[in-house]
């Protein structure tokens, strides 16, 4: 199962940081997927863009994590030699997540 | 002015939006303000390079182009007020051209023009007086780069736009300004509230972040893109809002697109670091404390924000001159798309090390192969990828001999090279991006005001 089956996500830039916001898209997993997404994992997941560190930011009135991806953007949109300097195919990437068959309580 | 709803509506996301989306608000949007947000991070070391080639520009110039094909509906919508950074570091340069299409559309508006965001020509005496304007990531100070800078701004709030509406302004024209100040303004300004109603102001920060990217809350981006009907008439986004705070995302009835509590949440983590926190000038915005509820027949309800004390600074947005860039791309089709491509790419770094120009830094990415977010998806072997390649050195020169070596592979690479019909690629001077911070103290904003 892909990230994708339960969440959604979108994601952009902040200078040579991003951010990808998670929403879960059920309330019933959202306390799963605080377990399962950690800061952690996701910095493995991203770690051919070499994040500095990865933050996560927690928003459950609306079953949402919220992820800053710390100098990943090569340089940032002005700077950055990538197509993708604004962070914008991030969203995407992650929702591609191979996950685990989710236990809800 | 004292009333019980607004109705701010934003018809422009970034320099390059849709030029027929404030005209379709407008006319089906029943506003009382629209909105129009020109300046990202990046727009704005566009700007500075546009401004040193001519130093009547500097400003989002699709703006007259939008003012020219609303004339004929203000002229039916008196009351409507539009607020607009499209000044970017020429507000003068676009108020003149504003004027000249009201004039010629023979209607009788005030533009206010808000000043004061410029402080590149103060940049020496505030490094002299002690403020550091250090790099807030790096910490590193200006004075590293101070000679290279080209334009510096900082994010001004929403009281000098409030001011402008006070003295009667139609139109106002700002350089740089914090996105969703552009819808604070005129909550405070319709409802009265004290700069010191934490919620209130935090409530229309919140409405402002929502709105400011368009088409993004209204069904654009969606993560589920298959359920958002006619994205081709997408309407743009309208913040309802009401005295007590609360408000409502909406969108013109008749339009494409969706507004739900999912295309709500999404744009509401946009570009956000801490969602508890969401630093504005006017106002520190907790988008935890939010309730969300959804509408019929459309739109989303929002309430309760939560908002903390403004900061002791702004923000600034400062560019400097950092060598060169130049990027180009073709098509290596057929067996071996990959591993062809690939040579493609050493061929160009050989032949540009033999030239000795090398450029300082190279980047190949193979688009169609994973390479938009490299490393992460697992290898691939399409029939045909796009081979991007892009460089960087101190030295136009040496790209300019880069931007050379892209076309003879037509004829000296491998098979199954195409796509090479744009032309040699053109050199573009880097102007990198600069965050930093400033007392507000050290900041004075000015509004002029001209009459048609």
């Amino acid at each position: 199962m892909r990230l994708h089956t339960i969440a959604l996500a979108r994601s952009g830039d902040k200078g040579n940081h991003a951010n990808i916001g998670v929403l879960a898209r059920y309330p019933e997993v959202y306390g799963w997927l605080c377990n399962y997404l950690t800061a952690e994992r996701v910095a493995a997941y991203f770690c051919s863009l070499k994040p500095s560190r990865v933050e996560r930011y927690l928003a459950p009135n609306i079953w949402g994590l919220n992820f800053v991806l710390y100098d990943v953007l090569a340089g940032g949109a002005a700077r950055s030699l990538r197509l993708d300097s604004q962070g914008k195919a991030l969203a995407c990437a992650l929702l591609n997540l191979e996950i685990p068959e989710p236990q809800i309580e | 002015m004292s009333t019980k709803t607004i109705r701010v509506g934003n018809g422009c996301g970034f320099w390059g939006d849709q030029l027929d989306a404030p005209v379709f608000l407008v006319e089906r949007g029943a506003l009382d303000f629209l909105t129009l947000e020109y300046l990202a991070e990046l727009t704005m070391s566009i700007l500075a390079q546009q401004r040193q080639r001519d130093a009547q520009l500097g400003y989002a110039t699709d703006f007259i182009e939008v003012l020219d094909r609303l004339c004929p509906l203000w002229r039916r919508q008196e009351n409507l007020r539009i607020i607009t950074n499209a000044g970017g570091l020429n507000p003068h340069s676009c108020a003149e051209r504003a004027l000249e299409v009201l004039r010629r559309h023979g209607l009788r508006k005030r533009v206010g023009i808000v000043l004061g965001d410029d402080i590149l020509p103060r940049l020496d005496d505030l490094l002299r007086a002690g403020y550091s304007l250090a790099h807030m990531d790096t910490g590193e100070p200006l004075s590293a780069v101070r000679a290279r800078v080209v334009c510096a701004n900082v994010y001004l709030g929403a009281r000098p736009i409030v001011q402008a509406l006070e003295q009667g302004a139609d139109l106002v024209i700002t350089g740089r300004v914090a996105d969703a100040s552009l819808t604070v303004a005129p909550a405070v300004w319709a409802f009265g509230w004290s700069w010191e109603d934490w919620d209130k102001l935090a409530s229309a920060a919140i409405a402002g972040h929502l709105i400011e990217c368009g088409a993004q809350v209204t069904g654009g981006l969606f993560t589920d893109w298959q359920r958002v009907p006619n994205l081709a008439d997408v309407g743009y986004p309208i913040a309802e809002l009401e005295a007590d705070g609360t408000f409502r995302i909406l969108k013109p009835s008749d339009s494409g697109g969706m507004v739900t509590i999912d295309t709500v949440r999404e744009q509401l983590l946009y570009e956000v670091g801490d969602p508890a926190a969401y630093i504005t000038p006017d106002v520190v915005a907790d988008f935890t404390s939010v309730r969300l509820v959804a509408l019929e027949p459309e739109g989303v309800e929002i309430r309760y924000a939560r908002g903390k004390p403004a900061t002791e600074s702004y923000k600034v947005s400062i560019a400097y001159r950092d060598g060169y860039f130049c990027s180009g791309q073709i098509v290596v089709a057929g067996q071996d798309a990959r591993e062809k491509a690939k040579l493609c790419a050493d061929i160009i770094r050989r032949r540009l090390r033999r030239a000795g120009a090398e450029p300082e830094e190279f980047h190949a990415e193979l688009l169609g192969a994973g390479d938009s977010v490299p490393g992460v998806w697992p290898t691939v072997s399409p029939y045909e990828v796009v081979l991007r390649i892009a460089a960087w050195d101190k030295q136009r020169s040496v790209l300019e001999r880069f931007a050379r070596e892209i076309a003879p592979l037509v004829t000296s690479g491998p098979p199954g090279v195409t796509g090479y019909a744009t032309g040699r690629p053109a050199v573009r001077e880097v102007f990198a991006y600069w965050p930093a911070l400033i007392p507000k103290s050290a900041v004075q904003t000015e509004v002029i005001y001209w009459d048609t």
